[in-house]
């Protein structure tokens, strides 16, 4: 059993939204752990737009989603959260009165007052190419993710895309596997081109296949999977023998764990008021895209608007009786000492 | 009004109408044509608006753009006449066009 992370507030997803929170929660003295599946802060802002400006942010006429989210981080380091990346939050209960259990499916476990979810259109999940019958072999043959390297040991192992995971994990797992082939649907690559040359030195060595096409069909019982049947780019079919394989397509928003926390859902959003951007559990906000109220609009000024409201409420169940005085950050030195800026 | 026209994977058509200036997956959208997801709402970040130009109308539509080109990695059963709906532009040329729906967009 792993130790138990004790904390005022947990915050599910370091979207834009979550990032924010962590500020405005910082100027009433409350610490926040965030977790987030993906490997990096900024949401979808990160990984569905990074280059892409954004018009809409007051006060910058212009700003991209990787700036956005440096911004941010920059923004919320005087009060020192904590990340967790690389997990997803999968276990949200009540314990007693008081406290929220956390787990994560990568065995973390927080104890905690206040939850912030802040879980936008869900968390980043990755694509699983229909191919049909592709569901018996998955988790024992078919993988969308590696998460020990020696599971590969040993395999004929087949990877699909031509991105950034794809060339990685072709280099990463080829002195490993039994054999390696890379599959893609053409002939150039979106991956760095750092780890294409590599893959294409495996190549040329013969310690590795570059193959071109599209899978379309598996082969193989009891969700052991023997071969995959692939269309070339000149239309012949030919087969690929692999008892491993990997298909890397990117990433999809899915609700996921969210909707099995007790919350009230409406179209896989989590109703709240708008004063509090409580949820129908006490203790358990929704702030940002996750949310529903009349008259949402799924902006990112939206999401900081509610994480100011929400900040007030969670001061109150986490300081009990304590007063809560309205602040300036321009005026107020108690503030500023906490932003680390006064004198 | 140019006329376009999806043909859902199990036959059924279905013809909207869009205004030159709007993409064709805005006009899917608008008219709730099912299959064209667009998670990503245009910006070529989700290729989840795949459609198939039908044969006849390849050239009209034109090529793909590269950032389109790389985008399409993350499509399933990608063939010569797949485009993303939301990197077409409506123009009156199009007057008539035909597309085919995938049968899932993952
Ligand atoms: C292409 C595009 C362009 C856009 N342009 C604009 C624009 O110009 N202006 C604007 O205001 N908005 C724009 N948006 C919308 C904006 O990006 C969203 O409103 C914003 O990202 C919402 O932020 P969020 O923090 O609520 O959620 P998200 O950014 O979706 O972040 C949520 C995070 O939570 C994580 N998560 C969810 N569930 C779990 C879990 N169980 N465990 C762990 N992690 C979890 C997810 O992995 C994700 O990283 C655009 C969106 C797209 C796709
Ligand atoms: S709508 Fe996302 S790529 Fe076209």
């Amino acid at each position: 059993m792993s130790d138990v992370i004790h904390t005022d507030v947990v915050i599910v997803g370091a979207g834009p939204t979550g990032l924010f929170a962590v500020f405005e929660l910082g100027l009433l003295d409350i610490k926040c752990h965030l977790v987030d599946i993906l490997d990096r802060p900024g949401g979808q802002c990160a990984e569905l737009y990074p280059e892409k400006p954004i018009y809409d942010i007051p006060g910058y006429p212009v700003v991209s989603g990787a700036e956005l989210t440096k911004n941010l981080m920059e923004q919320i380091r005087p009060f020192g959260p904590t990340f967790h990346f690389g997990h997803m939050v999968t276990e949200l209960k009540k314990l007693g009165d008081a406290d929220f259990e956390l787990k994560t499916d990568g065995g973390l476990h927080f104890r905690c007052k206040v939850v912030v979810v802040a879980a936008g259109g869900g968390s980043f999940q990755p694509k699983k190419p229909p191919i049909p019958g592709i569901e018996q072999y998955e988790e024992k043959s078919v993988f969308y993710a590696v998460r020990k390297m020696e599971a590969f040991r040993g395999k004929d192992v087949l990877i699909i895309g031509g991105g950034d995971s794809a060339l990685d994990w072709t280099n990463n797992l080829q002195p490993i596997a039994r054999s390696m082939t890379l599959l893609h649907r053409r002939e150039e690559f979106r991956a760095a081109p750092d780890s294409v040359n590599k893959m294409r030195e495996l190549v040329a060595a013969g310690k590795m296949q570059m193959k071109f096409g599209q899978v379309t069909a598996l082969k193989g019982e009891n969700g052991e999977l023997a071969g995959a049947v692939v269309k070339g780019n000149d239309g012949q079919s030919f087969e690929i023998v692999t008892n491993a394989m990997l298909p890397f397509f990117g990433l999809t928003m899915k609700l996921g764990p969210v909707a099995d926390w007790g919350l009230n859902l409406h179209e896989n959003l989590i109703p709240v008021d708008t004063e509090k951007f409580e949820t129908n559990i006490p203790g358990i906000f929704a702030i940002g895209d996750i949310n529903y109220y009349p008259g949402k609009l799924k902006l990112i000024l939206s999401g900081f608007h509610e994480g100011a409201l929400m900040a007030q409420q969670a001061f109150r169940i986490i300081n009990p009786g304590a007063r809560l005085m309205f602040q300036y950050t321009t005026s107020s030195t108690n503030l500023q000492r906490k932003l680390g800026v006064a004198e | 009004m140019v006329k376009i026209t999806f043909i859902q994977h199990n036959g059924t058509e279905q013809t909207v109408e869009g205004t030159p200036g709007m993409t064709v997956m805005e006009v899917a959208v608008k008219n709730q044509v099912p299959g064209i997801d667009a998670d990503c709402g245009g910006a070529c970040a989700c290729a989840t608006c795949h459609v198939f130009v039908e044969p006849e109308w390849t050239e009209k539509t034109g090529a793909r753009n590269p950032m389109e080109e790389d985008m399409l990695d993350f499509a399933f059963d990608v063939r010569d006449n797949s485009r993303l709906s939301c990197q077409i532009k409506v123009r009156d040329e199009l007057d008539g066009l035909r597309l085919k729906v995938p049968a899932k967009q993952f």
